[in-house]
């Protein structure tokens, strides 16, 4: 019934669910013998039956409200000291910053590389991930990890993990969020250490000698920009790149203008400054997380869909 | 009898038998009639039969957006909706449905109908005020629906900031309406408090109170107590929409968080203004169908207040993941089990009830039964996710929307259901046909189950809820649950035709289908227009099934009900009872 157990404290968890699972389905098939029983055995013979006076039994009734007072204090018990390990993150945990945007997830590493809804982190060492929100509320949630927590807009949050093995799994927000909530989705990847390694030096240079159309292809997926904005003309949560360059575009102002260079560089940088028409203004800032080249990258990309 | 002189030692009264009659030729359905007099009604079962309409009506609206939110769901991406659409229909789902339909259903519509019946009143204590909450519930169910017709609302029915301070369509008009209808619900917990203190006819002590009257009392006590808070929270942050006055959105400086803690605590004892009702009716029903006296009446009654005193202190298990401190995250799931306890209690003692009873398998038997069994799985599904760490994995996933939907449908609906065929006979007179009320409540049953099991495991492998689109793996369980809601939906649609039939062509039901002794049956079916033609006189328990009816019959013998030159008069009333009877 559960997703696979993919972190060291998953296996807590699951325990507890089983343990709670397995307890409610015998008592629930009691009660419901219980009642089946009942309405059978004592079922209406005639209309003038008579039925017994009994207005009640102290010893059972402190029965049946301390057994299951002692099962749920166990519960309480378990389900808090899996949560005291569940918040308190090794000292020694490698940390990530995690930045939500309406709808995109940012990993700032500490080599001052950014990834877009891809989260890389090693196995089989304690990763913290330290989480802000850009505007409205967000939650962090990998199943494969039994980690969740929200993303605040003033405040940090953080949920920590350590991965048993080299993988991928989902990550989710569980906080509705608008239009794109459901889209808002990225993936962990789980490397091993020393691949880890090797992938966040390289994977700031990757990009150096690719030719700027298909950068600016990849940079677009990356980046989630595709979460909103298609390339073949259909109206997603902002407008379609099929089609833009060179246009004439009105905004909510009324001013209209031509989709050139620095339209859409602004467009990245300061995407509230000018609001297409028929749009909400919604659209979070790449400024920091986009350097030139990848802008130029992205505008050589537009181009090429006419 | 040592108990009728213990309630009525100041003065004697004289009392006799006064037999229901079978066929009344007038009641308060013919009587009053026209528009303007329905209107403009002061009896408490009229308005009792508006809020029914209004209730159905909304129930109506809420399961077709429903119907049409688990459509879209049959497969993974877009199918004849858009995102918005999607989210503004299930915000509109729930909203509707909480706050059009489940608060107002069991207090508002059967309660109001009920409550004076059950005390022996004529009315509650404030007929116009009574009326009053009526149309304030209209008002705020038109503000809704203008919020609808108006941009419409994509928050969710919990209006979360800072999404709802910066989310276009009309969140200021919605809250609004919200705000209005808590008025209403304030005003009919007042009233019902009041018409049980001041109401009660003589002999009817606060331990022989049928226990849907102790249900509705716990719910009026929250509806009192914790309806503000909404109220206080919304008008906030209309400020802040409005005014740009910093509360709950960082970037005007506040914290919303704080909105969080401020919603909860009025909408998790909002979840017992729902359920707690429900209790009333299954101790009822259960009763009645098991011709037993109720087993552990005190424990029942008193659970009902322990739900709502300790109701109010669990709110905080609705935060676990949004950023309370942990100190805090495990007092509150310290407290959420022990509001699981008295709950428990319940439903002993409900078994106990029928345990060596003379049980009648009717339709709103049928009912207490399915509402036995789903609410007790919405009940351990609490447990699970009352756990501080599995709620980590579990919280804002499907897991969440199926344990709400089996408490609140599987408990509170199937309750409601009960108490609406219980009550049907009374509140008209006819009879709807038995084999289609069992039958639909089969199928109700196997459709809910369908519906809200596979949102368990679904929920368990990590679905979150409030998703316009999912991955592929979970396409099955969204498949088998849609299908399930096609087959709940066609079961409210038979039961929709059998009733409307009963209205119609039912045959008359007589006094008493149920050979029921409390008291709103001891009157006829259809309730004369000031419910009782005497001031009746209560000596024994509403469960009392081991006295013979007569006792249960007794009213004032003179007239004037009593009120003038009586006192020095000496009537053993057992003795009169048998000459009468």
């Amino acid at each position: 019934m559960l997703p696979p157990q993919k972190s060291t404290l998953a296996e807590g968890t699951d325990a507890l669910f089983h343990f709670i699972n397995i307890t409610s389905v015998i008592l629930l098939i009691g009660i419901t013998i219980a009642i089946v029983y009942f309405s059978w055995k004592y079922r209406r013979r005639s209309d003038n039956d008579i039925t017994p006076v009994i207005t009640h039994n102290s010893k059972l009734e402190i029965t049946w409200s301390v057994i299951p007072l002692i099962l749920v204090m166990i519960v309480f018990g378990w389900g808090l000291t899996g949560y005291v390990n569940l918040s308190n993150a090794p000292d020694d945990a490698y940390e990530i910053r995690v930045v939500a945007k309406s709808w995109l997830w940012e990993f700032h590493y500490d080599t001052g590389f950014v990834s877009v809804n891809e989260l890389h982190v090693p196995a089989n060492r304690p990763v913290k991930l330290v989480m802000s929100s850009d505007d409205v509320l967000h939650s962090f949630y990998i199943p494969d990890f039994r980690i969740k927590a929200d993303v605040l807009p003033n405040r940090y949050s953080s949920v920590w993990f350590e991965a048993i093995e080299p993988g991928e799994s989902v990550i989710f927000c569980t906080e509705y969020c608008g239009t794109a909530h459901s889209n808002m989705m990225a993936n962990t990847f789980v490397h091993t250490q020393e691949e880890f390694e090797t992938w966040l030096i390289t994977a700031g240079s990757a990009d150096d000698d690719m030719d700027p159309v298909e950068l600016g292809e990849q940079l677009v997926t990356r980046n989630a920009c595709t979460t909103c904005h298609s390339a073949d003309g259909t109206t997603l949560q902002g407008p379609s790149y099929q089609g833009l360059w060179g246009a004439e575009r009105t905004m909510e102002s009324g001013e209209t203008l031509t989709a050139d260079e620095n339209y859409i560089r602004e467009s990245i940088l300061e995407p509230n400054a000018k609001i297409s028409q028929g749009y909400q203004p919604v659209m979070p800032s790449y400024s920091g997380s986009l350097n030139d080249r990848q802008i130029d990258a992205i505008i050589e990309y537009i181009k090429t869909l006419q | 009898m040592a108990t009728k002189e213990a309630t009525t030692s100041v003065k004697k009264l004289q009392v006799k038998r006064f037999k229901p009659d079978e066929n009344p030729e007038k009641h308060y359905l013919n009587q009053e009639t026209g528009i303007w007099a329905w209107m403009t009604t002061v009896d408490h079962k009229k308005i009792g039969l508006m809020y029914l309409a209004s209730i159905t009506f909304f129930f109506f609206i809420g399961g077709m957006l429903a119907l049409l939110l688990r459509t879209e769901l049959l497969s993974p991406a877009r199918s004849f909706m858009d995102a918005n659409v999607y989210n503004q229909v299930f915000t509109l789902h729930g909203a509707i449905m909480i706050f059009f339909f489940l608060i107002p259903s069991v207090p508002a519509a059967l309660g109001n109908f009920i409550l004076p019946l059950q005390l022996g009143a004529k009315d509650v204590a404030f007929p116009r005020l009574n009326l009053a909450s009526y149309y304030i519930y209209v008002i705020g169910a038109l503000f809704t629906i203008f919020a609808i017709f108006t941009g419409g609302v994509d928050t969710g029915w919990t209006f979360y900031t800072p999404y709802s301070v910066t989310t276009s369509g009309n969140v200021m008009a919605m809250t609004f309406g919200v705000f209005i209808l808590g008025f209403s619900s304030i005003l009919t917990g007042l009233n019902f408090i009041v018409t049980i203190h001041k109401l009660r006819s003589p002999g009817l002590s606060w331990n022989k109170l049928p226990l849907n009257l102790w249900g509705l009392y716990a719910t009026s006590l929250i509806q009192i107590l914790a309806t503000p808070v909404l109220a206080i929270t919304l008008l906030l942050l209309t400020m802040e929409r409005a005014l740009g006055i910093g509360i709950f959105d960082p970037n005007l400086g506040g914290d919303p968080v704080l909105y969080q803690h401020f919603f909860w605590f009025y909408s998790h004892p909002a979840v017992y203004i729902m359920i707690v009702p429900g209790f009333g009716i299954i101790s009822e029903v259960i009763s009645t169908f098991s011709r037993k006296v109720i087993f552990g009446y005190w424990a029942i009654a008193l659970s009902s207040l322990a739900i709502a005193f300790i109701g109010f202190l669990v709110w905080g298990h609705h935060m676990f993941t949004a950023g309370q401190s942990p100190l805090a995250n495990m007092v509150f799931s310290f407290l959420t089990f022990l509001v699981g306890i008295p709950t428990g209690i319940k439903i002993f003692n409900w078994l106990a009830t029928m345990y060596k009873g003379s049980i009648d398998l009717k339709t709103p038997m049928l009912y207490a039964m399915v509402f036995l069994f789903l609410f007790t799985i919405g009940g351990f599904t609490g447990i699970m996710l009352g756990a501080l760490s599995v709620d980590i994995h579990l919280h804002d996933t499907y897991y969440v929307v199926a344990h709400f939907h089996y408490v609140m449908m599987g408990g509170m609906v199937m309750a409601f259901l009960a108490g609406l065929h219980y009550w049907w006979p009374k509140m008209f007179g006819k009879m709807y046909n038995e084999f289609l009320g069992r039958i639909t409540c089969g199928i109700i049953f196997v459709g809910f189950n369908m519906t809200f099991l596979p949102q368990f495991v679904m929920g368990a492998q990590g679905m979150p809820r409030r998703y316009f689109n999912y991955i592929d793996q979970f396409q099955p369980f969204h498949q088998l649950s849609t299908i399930g809601a096609y087959v709940m939906g066609v079961g409210f649609f038979i039961m929709a035709g059998y009733l409307l039939h009963s209205l119609l062509k039912g045959k008359s039901s007589g006094s008493n289908p149920w050979g029921s002794r409390s008291l709103e049956w001891q009157t006829p079916s259809p309730v004369p227009l000031h419910n009782f033609e005497y001031t009746p006189v209560i000596i024994n328990g509403p469960y009392d099934y081991h006295k013979p009816m007569s006792e249960f019959q007794l009213g004032i013998a003179t007239p004037h009900n009593g009120h003038d030159h009586h006192a020095g008069e000496q009537t053993n009333v057992s003795e009169t009872e048998k000459e009468q009877a």
